[in-house]
């Protein structure tokens, strides 16, 4: 006997028209990025950045929420567990939206220039860290171990919905646990590598804790944006009920918080000391036009969020649930373009076809990567032992 | 002794499981006036009982915001309004500095007015009385059994359907509530003579513990430390530097921000010639050096500057300041006098700036003024 019971499921092909939709986009994306290499191949560098580090937040935070289910023991996070699993499938692009950067991060890093380095005391200083061998080192490496627990956690995981074998979530169990440190060290620096390094006179302990607070949030937001959606058009199990969209809706405000946290800690230390070779990085964003973006972020990625996650309705109605995990989604990306595109343009932000060609293909990869990855696969796991108590989960 | 009334039937069941299910029977069956008891919170029942959400949350949020816009105006009064002082370059009114006050504000008054709220609003606190206290049916619930009450001013109340109802969702231990009115409705005194005796207790320990702390605690050995260290004490000379200076004097050539050096030291006449006074004589700086004039000057010079002092032959007396002399002084001479001395008077540059000083010398020029008064200044 492989299991007490037996969970009815039967996988529906999701609509073709979405797939082509997002075929549509990636395609015309990719066109304008090809130009945009082309034409200004800086600024479609830091672009790329931006891209880049998107993917990362929502391929390895989606990895780390399946880890912390696993590790956790949670049950209420089963049914849509193998949604984030899909996301965390992401990471297999991550090469991809790197290539074209490798051509071109003389572009972006100025600290990779050797006689940039020569001439800069600080840059000297920093140089054992901030060099290219070692910066290639940590990037492959860091993609490399991503993948390698991505690989076998979601093995495991697809193994099961076959074999119904309980030691398979044992395993998992270990793999996670061995994974939330790794994500935790490799999160950090991939911060301080892809986006702090890109101003690398500027330096703030707490950074790697700001971009882990707006990746979970990311991660959270499409998760719970790609449940809410598949459940109400029933492709999951039973579906998920107003306890489930309410935990997922707790979570999200809570990160919300913890990044508003996180973001004014950072400011109020450098704003309080007051020290020029900590304060120039807030001033860049400060000045000219980019006041009015600096400003936009408090309310996009907290104040609007916040009093839209606030009362308890909003957490459980699954169409305002959508919207803002769609919003929280579209302010990570504004946050990575206020962490980058300064360090490109001070006064002034640039805003054109560029930008509108990247936002496409992160579309475009964000639907053909999830048609691509669900392929034929379970959009439940169905042999999950705890699956039954995640259905029948109440608050 | 007066009669028993009947409160409620109440049943006992042994799962969770099995509750809820009797909750939602009693919902089918249109109950209005029952409730539920078990030891712990039970997932789900809110919805199974129709209970209406909370309204504690608007009261947390209210006084929360509140809470947040009473820090901010505390900060803002505080440190713009009633004590301004300039900390780390900042402008006075400085938003990020409150914010960490503004969070902690709100979450405190948030949590103790939920709490409080709760206690008093939603519980009736003060009000313990109640038909199912002390019945065994409680002592079972509050341990491991689940049970439901269905009251008799209900309106589908009916002693036989109920039992029945009961029965049919196999409740067990089917029992009768009774109270005694008399007992509901007794009226506990606030000050009986315990709790008085509780309150004298509880303030002598209180005030106390106070006077001990302020008074025997601070001055024992860890405390004391703080007033052992080696200062300079006024009136005596310093244990730090062997010269006896509790600071250093500046560095040679080096000029405090804000001052000018002054350059006619040792040159009274020049200074009269020179030093131009840039003050007028308005009511503000006329203020300023009656102020000035009597903390620092008139302890010798007298409140009218007639040379009679208040040191009582402790001291040499100075001259009159209405001597033709210093009448016919130049203002930057009198200036000079402040800012370098003369005789047995001391510099007095330390004490006052360099407007002050204008302003006591315009004060100096009104009181002489005043006591060489001609006719037509009457008018």
């Amino acid at each position: 006997m492989s299991s007490l019971y037996q969970i009815e499921y039967e996988r529906k092909e999701l609509p073709k028209k979405y797939f082509q939709i997002g075929l549509l986009f990636l395609c015309l994306g990719i066109i304008g990025i090809a130009a945009g290499y082309f034409f200004d191949s800086h600024r479609t560098a830091f672009n790329n950045i931006i891209l880049l580090t998107f993917f990362i937040s929502i391929s390895v935070a989606s990895l780390f929420l399946v880890a912390i289910e696993y590790v956790a023991g949670a049950v209420w996070s089963t049914p849509f567990r193998r949604i984030s699993e899909f996301y965390s499938g992401f990471v297999l692009f991550l090469p991809v939206l790197l290539i074209p950067l490798l051509f071109n991060l003389g572009n972006v890093f100025h600290w990779m220039h050797p006689e940039v380095v020569e001439a800069d005391k600080i840059l000297k200083g920093k140089a054992p860290y901030l060099n290219v061998d070692f910066f290639m080192i940590r990037v492959s490496a860091f993609i490399l171990l991503w993948f390698v627990f991505y690989f076998f956690i979601y093995k495991n995981s697809k193994k099961q919905d076959v074999t119904h074998d309980q030691y398979l979530t044992t395993k998992n169990i270990r793999l996670s646990a061995v994974f939330i440190p790794i994500f935790a060290i490799t999160i950090s620096f991939t911060s301080f590598d892809w986006l702090m390094s890109l101003e690398p006179h500027w330096f703030s302990t707490i950074f790697g804790v700001y971009y882990f607070s707006g990746s979970i949030l990311a991660a959270l937001a499409i998760v719970t944006f790609t449940a809410v959606w598949l459940n109400e058009n029933g492709y999951l199990v039973n579906g998920l009920k107003k306890d489930h969209y309410y935990s997922l809706g707790a979570l999200m405000f809570a990160f919300t918080n913890f990044w508003a946290y996180i973001a004014f800690s950072q400011f109020l230390l450098i704003w309080y000391a007051n020290l020029p070779e900590e304060t120039f990085w807030f001033l860049d964003r400060w000045e000219g036009n980019w006041i009015f973006i600096t400003i936009g972020l408090m309310f996009i990625r907290f104040i609007i969020p916040y009093f839209g996650l606030l009362s308890q309705p909003s957490k459980m109605d699954p169409k305002r649930l959508k919207v803002i995990s769609l919003w929280i989604l579209i302010a990570h990306f504004y946050d990575l373009y206020w962490l980058a595109m300064p360090n490109l343009n001070k006064k002034e932000f640039l805003f054109s076809w560029i930008e509108i060609s990247f936002i496409l293909v992160t579309i475009g990869l964000l639907i053909v990567g999830f048609f691509k990855l669900s392929g034929k696969n379970n959009l439940v796991a169905i042999g999950d032992p705890k699956l039954k108590r995640g259905i029948d989960f109440r608050l | 002794m007066s009669e028993k009334i009947l409160y409620s039937y109440t049943g006992i069941f042994n799962s969770p499981d099995e509750i809820i299910h009797a909750a939602e029977k009693a919902v089918e069956k249109g109950y209005k006036k029952y409730d539920v008891h078990t030891p712990y919170p039970l997932h789900g029942m809110n919805s199974v009982m129709n209970l209406p959400p909370s309204k504690l949350g608007y009261i947390a949020l209210i006084v929360g915001l509140s809470g947040a816009l009473a820090a901010l105006l505390t900060m803002f009064w505080i440190s713009a309004i009633d004590y301004p002082i300039v900390i780390g370059g900042k402008p006075l009114f400085s938003f990020p500095a409150y914010v960490p006050i503004m969070f902690e504000v709100t979450v405190l008054s948030a949590s103790i007015a939920t709490v409080l709220a709760m206690l008093f609003f939603f519980f009736k606190l003060p009000n313990n009385a109640h038909p199912l206290n002390g019945t065994e049916y409680m002592q079972k619930v509050a341990s491991d059994k689940y049970g439901i009450s269905i009251q008799c001013d209900e309106k589908l109340f009916e002693e036989k359907s109920v039992i029945e109802f009961l029965k049919s969702v196999h409740a067990k231990d089917i029992t009768p509530i009774y109270y005694d009115n008399e007992e509901i409705n007794y009226k506990h005194k606030i000050f009986e003579p315990k709790f008085i005796l509780f309150l004298v207790i509880a303030g002598l320990i209180s005030s106390s513990v106070t006077y001990f702390t302020l008074n025997k605690l601070m001055f024992m050995p860890p405390f004391t430390w703080m007033m052992d260290q080696s200062r300079l004490d006024v009136q005596s000379s310093s244990v730090i530097f062997s010269d006896g200076y509790g600071m250093r004097n500046p560095v040679e050539g080096s000029i405090a921000r804000g001052s000018l050096p002054y350059q006619f030291q040792g040159q009274p006449e020049l200074a009269g010639e020179k030093l131009i006074n840039p003050l007028p004589s308005t009511k503000n700086v006329l203020e300023l050096g009656l102020k000035k004039f009597d903390i620092y000057c008139s302890p010798c010079h007298g409140f009218y500057g007639e040379g009679n002092s208040r040191l009582q032959g402790h001291f040499p007396n100075p001259p009159s300041l209405h001597s033709d002399k210093v009448r016919n002084w130049p203002d930057g001479r009198i200036f000079h006098v402040i800012t370098d001395g003369q005789n047995i008077m001391s510099s007095h540059a330390s004490q006052l700036n360099v407007d002050e000083r204008w302003a006591v010398v315009n004060y100096v020029r009104v009181l002489q003024r005043a006591f060489n008064a001609k006719e037509s200044d009457l008018q």
